[in-house]
């Protein structure tokens, strides 16, 4: 591999780092208290109000109903006017974030919704409001769930960075099609798809080791 | 120990006016069509240990769980400490429930807190500083006897230790009443005992009164002071343990009792004929100032004639013997039968006929 494209593989895989981490981060704060809404407001709910929970519900299913690349294009305008630009590494991140944080907010929602309803009717027997049994109950009990979760969301915005190479965010995906397959340069392709392995495999081995030391439910 | 303890003696001997610590009164609640709680009254007194015992669908849970406002009636008045509750938002609830400790069936520990914070937990409600939360776990882990557990999490103890850890944090923020939600049934009879012990042990030495709900008769005999017994949302019966043991009014009463009170061997009990024939089987209740006298030696010497002791017991419920005998006269005399029944009524034993066996028992 020359020079030239070493250096394009670093820029992409940092491109790559950047997007998956800045709207990963996004997605965890939107995504969880959205999560905690969609608990909340169900049926018996701690904050129990079903046309709120159904609104929630719809609008989120509505986003994840919209596949990832016309999502991309579609939300142009919204990327505009949040960054100022459409193209580019920020650019994209708009879009993954959108995308991102309703599919964490139903992945948070099923962890929390595992927690023992013995454990909430104990924090209000014990006088919890509940801003407390949220912080103190729903929270900390569904903690393994929602680091698990943010784990699965990670690699899988690490698959979505690729498609952001349409509107020109670059990442590692952008690299393979555009040397790789356009320019047969089977070099790149081999060594995307290494660095790309081992991104999926670190990510996904420090949330199973978090989660370990997180979960005393034995 | 004995510091702390005496502190909270100290404490509490202000922390109530009214006498009876919860007033029910005709409380009602149903669940569709049927009705969980159907009329129910009832009061908690300061210091005792009231149990009320029922099935399961029998409205208990229901019941304890509109004391602390979880639940709340259709109807009726609930009244804990004086202060009407039944009718108060969640926001006015909440510094009430403090003044109530409850425990669980299933302990309902939290497993990412270590169990110093799930016993220091309500205080962290409360809002209370660290240093504080975390003495006074201190204190009650010793008090149920797990200091050397603060640092482990729950899911590493067992049954046990989890209700002990259970019971500590419903003590931590001083409530004035403990309600206790069949927080045995998921124990080992041995298990059971230890925890009935430390539930009597805290009552004596904290005047704390309690009020649990159980489906077994043998945790009602073993801490209560009085008993409370719920069938189909109403109470049945209700008094001293030892005198609703010793004379069960009820149907339900008496299928309750049946587990711990002598009962007539199936064997002898499929060859019961009713009408004269052989020899009568005669069930005989004592309690009291009864089953203190020789009875049976005073019969023989009154009334000559044979009789056998088929089976029977007498137990002892709050410092009371309670018995149950039964009895096989034999002869086919009704006039002499008709003595003996006397003679043991005469005696303040309550004495039923329940029939005849033909041949030898």
């Amino acid at each position: 591999m020359s020079p030239v494209l070493f250096e394009l593989l670093i820029r992409s895989i940092w491109e790559t780092v950047l997007m998956t981490g800045a709207s990963g981060l996004i997605s965890l704060v939107f995504g969880l208290p959205l999560g905690l809404a969609l608990v909340a407001t169900d049926r018996g709910g701690i904050a129990e109000s079903l046309w709120v929970n159904r609104a929630l519900g719809a609008v989120i299913n509505g986003f994840r109903s919209v596949p990832f690349i016309i999502l991309l294009v579609a939300l142009i305008p919204v990327t505009r006017l949040i960054v100022g630009t459409s193209i580019g590494t920020w650019a994209a991140i708009v879009p993954l974030s959108i995308a991102a944080t309703p599919y964490y907010a139903r992945i948070a929602e099923v962890s929390l919704r595992e927690v023992d309803h013995g454990l909430i009717e104990a924090a209000r027997a014990m006088g919890g409001n509940r801003w407390t049994i949220i912080r103190e109950v729903l929270v900390p009990e569904a903690l393994p769930g929602i680091v698990a979760g943010f784990t699965v969301t990670l690699v899988t915005l690490i698959g979505a960075s690729a498609m952001a190479g349409a509107i020109g965010a670059g990442g590692l995906g952008d690299l393979a099609i555009r040397y790789g397959y356009q320019r047969f340069e089977t070099s790149v392709m081999v060594a995307v798809v290494i660095v790309l392995i081992i991104l999926v495999c670190g990510i996904q081995w420090a949330g199973d080791r978090l989660v370990a030391r997180l979960d005393h439910r034995a | 120990m004995n510091q702390h303890v005496t502190a909270e003696v100290a404490d509490r001997a202000y922390s109530t006016a009214s006498e009876d610590v919860v007033r029910l009164t005709d409380l009602k609640r149903r669940f569709g069509a049927t009705p969980a709680l159907d009329g129910v009254s009832l009061t908690v007194r300061k210091g005792e240990i009231l149990g009320i015992i029922g099935r399961s669908g029998a409205g208990k849970s229901t019941l304890i769980r509109c004391l602390n406002g979880l639940e709340r009636p259709d109807s009726g008045e609930v009244f804990i400490e004086g202060r009407e509750i039944s009718r108060l938002g969640e926001r006015e609830l909440q510094p009430l429930r403090r003044r109530i400790g409850m425990i669980f069936q299933h302990f309902n520990l939290l497993s990412a807190k270590t169990v110093e914070d799930n016993v220091a937990l309500p205080l962290k409600l409360e809002g209370r500083p660290k240093a504080e939360r975390l003495a006074r776990a201190a204190e009650l882990l010793d008090l149920v006897g797990l200091s050397e557990k603060a640092k482990a999490y729950p899911a590493s103890l067992s049954g046990g230790q989890k209700q002990r850890v259970g019971i500590a944090r419903a003590l931590a923020a001083r409530p004035a009443l403990l309600l206790s939600d069949e927080a045995t049934s998921a124990l080992d009879p041995e298990t059971t005992r230890s925890i009935l012990a430390l539930l009597k042990d805290i009552n004596r030495r904290l005047g704390l009164t309690i009020l649990l709900i159980t489906h077994e008769m043998e945790v009602i005999r073993s801490i209560a002071d009085r008993v409370a017994v719920i069938d189909a949302g109403c109470i049945v019966e209700q008094g001293p343990v030892w005198s609703v043991f010793a004379d069960p009014r009820s149907e339900i009463t008496k299928s309750l009792l049946g587990g711990i009170r002598p009962q007539l061997p199936a064997e002898i009990a499929s060859r019961l004929v009713p009408g004269a024939g052989g020899d009568a089987i005669l069930r005989i209740d004592v309690a009291g100032e009864a089953a203190r006298a020789p009875l049976l030696s005073d019969l023989a010497d009154a009334l000559p004639g044979p009789f056998r002791l088929v089976h029977g017991g007498i137990d002892h419920v709050q410092q009371q013997p309670v018995g149950t005998l039964f009895l096989a006269v034999a002869g086919n005399d009704e006039n002499h039968l008709s003595q003996v029944i006397a003679f043991l009524k005469a005696r303040q034993a309550r004495v039923e006929v329940l029939g005849h066996v033909a041949g030898s028992v």
